[in-house]
């Protein structure tokens, strides 16, 4: 298993689990919650500066080792998105980006047509692109050929924790995929995170699920294990589901044989 | 002359530079980033780009999110 790591855009990942850091209540929590994760890839957003903002975020994931994935959230057409990209990378020093573009603040969906519009000029600007996308297995498959360098489902709406609400299209995507495929969005609890791996997943992506649970670092670590343990049940191969039962002690032998 | 620092008007003097703005609203020399009328200026660039009246500039950086 040691061999098992995360490759994206040719770099190694050694933790499956990506950590956003929205929602923690305070940069102290938030330092204890990453740390449990065992997390190495973490996204921000980019806004204006505060000058009344105490701490940043940055200080935090420089203190664990944590690189930076710069986020497109709150972007709604693809030319803002391409500027918050373009901004990120000067300000961060990354050519990596969350590209999220969305419909609308209600279900916060992806925007496909933006969002393809946006991938295409970001790859050509040389940016290793990870897009938040839809559960769709065609649209997955166009980010792909647009050159992202992996594609990001979701598996329910963004904070919603409703967990993987189309697991059929998240294997669809998994098998037709080239690149990493990570779960993004919808993880409300543990389980949520290992069945994205037992799908087949590469690596799952979240925030809320940790940053709003009463004990954070509980859930990082309970996230972290649930992740492992998805990946390990993938690789061992699950037995198949049967209609009926199917004993696993022997019937002969019995003293009342 | 007037320009827009993050939205918001300000009168600056003339030749006023990106570089000088920048560093009104924030004291950070990394993790800062800056777009003049939607174009990013490289921070190679901020001391020799001067603004524009009614220029739009916006200085950025990284907060929690997703």
């Amino acid at each position: 298993m040691d061999d098992d790591r995360l490759v994206i855009a040719g770099e190694e990942l050694g933790s499956r689990l990506i950590m956003g850091t929205g929602g923690a209540p305070s940069m102290q929590v938030l330092r204890e919650a990453l740390t449990a994760s065992g997390t190495e890839l973490t996204t921000v957003a980019m806004r204006r500066v505060d000058p009344s903002a105490r701490g940043s975020v940055l200080d935090v994931l420089n203190e664990c080792g944590i690189r930076v994935l710069p986020n497109t959230a709150g972007c709604f057409t693809a030319g803002e998105a391409v500027l918050t990209a373009k901004l990120a990378r000067e300000a961060l020093g990354t050519n990596w980006v969350k590209l999220e573009v969305i419909a609308d603040e209600h279900t916060l969906l992806p925007d496909p047509i933006e969002l393809v519009e946006a991938a295409e000029q970001l790859v050509a600007d040389g940016f290793a692109v990870l897009p938040y996308t839809n559960d769709d297995p065609v649209l997955a498959r166009r980010l792909e050929q647009a050159g992202c360098v992996a594609v990001m489902p979701l598996g329910s709406p963004i904070g919603s924790g409703l967990g993987i609400r189309n697991p059929h299209n998240i294997e669809l995507i998994v098998e037709r995929a080239g690149v990493p495929v990570i779960l993004d969005a919808g993880i409300g609890t543990a389980s949520d995170a290992a069945l994205a791996m037992e799908l087949g997943c590469d690596a799952v992506l979240l925030a809320t699920a940790v940053t709003r649970a009463q004990h954070p670092a509980r859930m990082a670590a309970a996230m972290r294990h649930a992740v492992d343990g998805g990946r390990l049940a993938r690789l061992a191969g699950r037995i198949p589901k049967r209609r009926y039962a199917q004993a696993s002690s022997p019937f002969e032998g019995l003293a009342t044989s | 002359m007037k320009v827009f620092v993050n939205g918001e008007p300000r009168d600056v003097p003339e030749g006023t530079s990106v570089a000088e703005v920048v560093a009104s609203v924030t004291a950070a020399v990394t993790g800062v980033a800056a777009a003049l009328n939607d174009e990013v200026v490289r921070r190679s660039s901020w001391e020799t780009t001067a603004l524009a009246h009614a220029d739009r500039i916006e200085v950025l950086t990284a907060v929690q999110g997703g």
